[in-house]
């Protein structure tokens, strides 16, 4: 029982980080555009630092 | 990556597109300020399509002056251009170098569609809330017991609150909202299930009692808005994929002061009397005179008409045709609110369609099912209240029987089939506004088809090429290569493969035709009696569209006969929707003669032809008051009050803007087959939405009376409640495999096409 008293706010605190951090993203506009995202990995570095 | 580089082809459909790039002006009324000098422009680019054009057109963009940076977002193909100072860059003309057809976007103030993220929000939460509160009751179903049970009820209670202030709020307002109107729709047994579920857990947890239902309550909430969002999703992007189609009215025009000077202003600021310079080229914003030049004007989005029109000074104009061959000076007659355009919006307010009184099937049962279910629940109370005298209890099993009908299946049934229908009737190009409009589509006896645009494509075809001599055949294809006159496009079409001819000068005689000389001869490509001036008369009026023909000084030596090109497929859906049990008929502003030759082609017997916008509306009023419920389907300015007045309406991508927004399909492929296809998956959806509700109802059947008997438990609540779920989906997953064409990597294709022709086609 006395570990509960710490077990359940920890778990609790892991899935509300989660959560926030999920809110976060799609706040910051990470969701906005997954196609673009899921081919702008295939660009290059080099050529972006040159723009 | 060859699929990347657009190549000679489209480079080809670029310099024969009719759509001229937007001027500065024009873009810079479509800019919005950032704050200082900075100004974003939002550019809808339909071709882009991979990394490799994000990155052509991110650099490309990004090294013009004045740019400070480029962004392309490719699940909406969509730029954003920032720039600075008060030239506007040439990132259109940029955009076309590259091979890139841009146009001009709405930007959509500060309104980032919100209703999505608060529903992801509230997804998000209750998820978060769903999977604790459900891995505490797997503890308590296992045998947690006495102050063990109490603390986990308790942590659960705290959890659920922002589940069921911030999630649950989406059902609250809309149960609130129907009841205040006196309506009933599916939110009010789900607000009235889950609060009540809710505060009798509370009540458990207080009294150390040993069920407690916040699992279900939240878990609920979590199926319910996944099903909810989905469907949202999906018509959000039809939404934004209709939005992308380029835009066809005019924004504003060159407006000549009295002074000489020109200003470019918006359309709503032009009034009568001024005098405006219409480009070839360019739409005409409002009604006008013509006081000076001469053009062929296409009016087939306002009038049906399929033959450009040939205007000189003196004549009026309407808003929204399209100024093809010559430029024109035109003295506004109306302002844009009295315009024709805002004539059609005005006639389309009027038309009341009988979508106005169409109430949803979800709606329609909720209606019958709300009050049965509290009904029942009451009388459950009343019963162990008679029976044992025990309120506690009485009232504990009362609302288990609220929580075990509390609408999940119910509430799922018809938005997950219609996702899923959405999403394959999008695969094949054809975007749906919403889900009752699939609902009302299943419902059609009768289909009603525009002409010019709809079921022909308002594209003249040379029909005689077989009979012209081939070496003039191509000095005119050489010669009409130098004209946007839809007649010029399709003998240009004809080019012989091996070069140009080369002409000493080719001048374009607006209203007339297209004059060359070479080596001392004069060639010309035009209208008989100005082309063939040598040429004894009388043979006039024979050729179909006034006679276009080929001389050399004078002398006829070919003549053209054009019609207007059928869509592609057009006889076959017209036959499958005949074979579907459906009456075709077709109403048309063009002649009769015109007409009379497309039905016969088509093998569609009913039409009418010379049909004015009202006219329409009329024709599908008085169906509709015979009992027939009508699809309609149409392309132009003249048909969109005819397309809301109708039960459900489709339109072509190539339709004017307000038929876009008005109609309830769009398909953007070319092929009609779209209709037909609409049709299928609308009535297959139809079926399935009502297998899901008969399930809904089976399930209920046999949970009800365990609930009413005082034999559910929360575990039990937790699992009948997610099999019926379950089951209900997978039925509607069903409609996804029962037509097993298009692959995914064939829809990837397919899509991408779409774009392509979109490109073209604008």
């Amino acid at each position: 029982m006395t570990n509960l008293t710490y077990l359940i706010p920890v778990a609790l605190s892991l899935g509300a980080l989660g959560l926030g951090g999920f809110l976060w993203a799609l706040k910051s506009g990470q969701y906005e555009d997954l196609d673009g995202a899921a081919e702008r990995i295939l660009i290059d570095l080099e050529d972006k630092s040159e723009r | 990556m060859s699929c990347c580089a657009p190549g000679a082809e489209m480079a080809l459909d670029l310099a024969s597109t009719t759509s001229v790039l937007p001027s500065s002006q024009e873009i810079r009324l479509a800019s919005r300020s950032l704050g200082g000098d900075l100004h974003q422009t939002d550019l809808s680019v339909p071709t882009v399509h991979c990394a490799t054009c994000i990155q052509a057109i991110e650099t490309a963009l990004g090294k013009l002056d004045h740019v400070e940076g480029a962004r392309v977002n490719l699940s909406t193909k969509r730029v954003a251009v920032r720039w600075r100072g008060n030239e506007v860059p040439p990132f259109v003309a940029a955009l076309g170098r590259l091979g890139y057809e841009a146009h001009l976007f709405e930007p959509e103030v500060g309104d980032k569609d919100k209703t999505l993220s608060e529903l992801i929000r509230a997804v998000a939460v209750a998820g978060f809330a769903a999977g604790n509160i459900m891995l505490l009751s797997v503890s308590v179903w296992s045998g947690a017991e006495g102050a063990t049970r109490d603390l986990f009820h308790w942590v659960s209670a705290l959890i659920a609150i922002p589940a069921l202030a911030f999630a649950g709020g989406i059902f609250f307002r809309s149960a609130w909202n129907a009841l205040r109107h006196g309506r009933m729709n599916m939110d009010v047994p789900i607000a009235v299930g889950v609060s009540l579920a809710y505060a009798m857990s509370l009540y458990e947890t207080i009294n150390h009692g040993d069920h407690a239902y916040f699992d279900a309550s939240v878990s609920l909430l979590f199926f319910l808005l996944i099903g909810r969002t989905l469907d949202h999703v999906m018509r959000e992007r039809a939404r934004t994929a209709v939005k992308g189609l380029s835009q066809l009215a005019a924004r504003g025009a060159m407006v000549l002061r009295g002074d000489g000077a020109r200003d470019y202003l918006p359309v709503g600021e032009i009034e009568p009397g001024m005098q405006m310079l219409i480009a070839a080229g360019e739409r005409i914003p409002v009604d006008g005179k013509i006081i000076q030049g001469a053009s062929d004007l296409d009016c087939s989005l306002v009038s049906g008409e399929s033959t450009p029109r040939n205007v000189a000074p003196g004549e009026t104009v309407q808003a929204g045709v399209l100024n093809l061959t010559g430029s024109l000076t035109i003295e506004a007659t109306a302002a844009a609110k009295e315009s024709f355009l805002a004539q059609m919006v005005r006639l389309m307010e009027a038309a009341e369609g009988g979508r106005a009184h169409y109430r949803r099937i979800a709606d329609r049962v909720s209606a019958l099912y709300a009050p049965v279910v509290h009904l029942t629940a009451f009388a459950t109370f009343l019963g162990w209240m008679a029976a044992t005298g025990d309120w506690h209890r009485a009232i504990t099993i009362a609302i288990a029987v609220l929580i075990i009908t509390c609408p999940c299946a119910l509430g799922l049934a018809v938005p997950i089939v219609q996702v899923v229908a959405a999403r394959r009737l999008f695969e094949n190009g054809i975007m749906v506004k919403d889900g009752s409009a699939m609902e009302r589509l299943a419902t059609i006896d009768t289909t009603v088809f525009d002409k010019t645009g709809t079921l022909t494509l308002g594209q003249p075809r040379l029909v005689n090429a077989g009979s012209i001599d081939p070496a003039m055949l191509a000095i005119a294809a050489d010669m009409a290569a130098h004209s946007r006159h839809p007649f010029s496009k399709a003998i240009a079409g004809f080019a012989a493969p091996s070069g140009q001819h080369k002409f000493d000068a080719v001048t374009e005689h607006p209203g007339f035709g297209i004059e060359a000389t070479n080596a001392g001869s004069a060639w010309r490509l035009g209208r008989r009696g100005w082309a063939g001036w040598k040429a004894r008369t009388g043979g006039e009026g024979k050729h179909g569209y006034g006679g276009t023909v080929l001389t050399k000084d004078g002398f006829i030596v070919a003549t053209f006969d054009f019609e207007d090109a059928l869509r592609a497929d057009a006889r076959t859906a017209i036959g499958q929707l005949n074979d579907a049990g459906v009456l075709v008929e077709m109403l048309s502003g063009d002649t009769a003669g015109a007409c009379g030759e497309v039905a016969k082609m088509l093998g569609v017997d009913d039409f009418v032809p010379c049909l004015l916008p009202s006219g329409k509306v009329e024709r599908i009023e008085t169906m509709a008051k015979d009992g027939h419920k009508v699809l309609m389907v149409g392309d132009g300015l003249n048909d969109t009050p005819a397309l809301n007045a109708a039960h459900v309406s489709i339109a072509p991508a190539t339709a004017a803007d307000i038929g876009r927004n008005a109609a309830d399909f769009v398909f953007l492929r070319e092929s009609l087959l779209a209709v037909p296809l609409a049709l299928d998956v609308s009535r297959k959806a139809g079926h399935l939405i009502r297998q899901n509700i008969a399930i809904a109802i089976i399930y209920n059947a046999v949970a009800v009376p365990i609930a009413i008997l005082g034999h559910v438990t929360p575990l039990i609540a937790a699992i009948a409640m997610s099999a019926s779920s379950l089951l209900v989906i997978g039925n509607a997953l069903r409609l996804q495999t029962s037509m097993p064409n298009s692959p995914a990597k064939e829809v990837r294709r397919n899509r991408q096409s779409d774009f392509n022709e979109l490109a073209r086609s604008s």
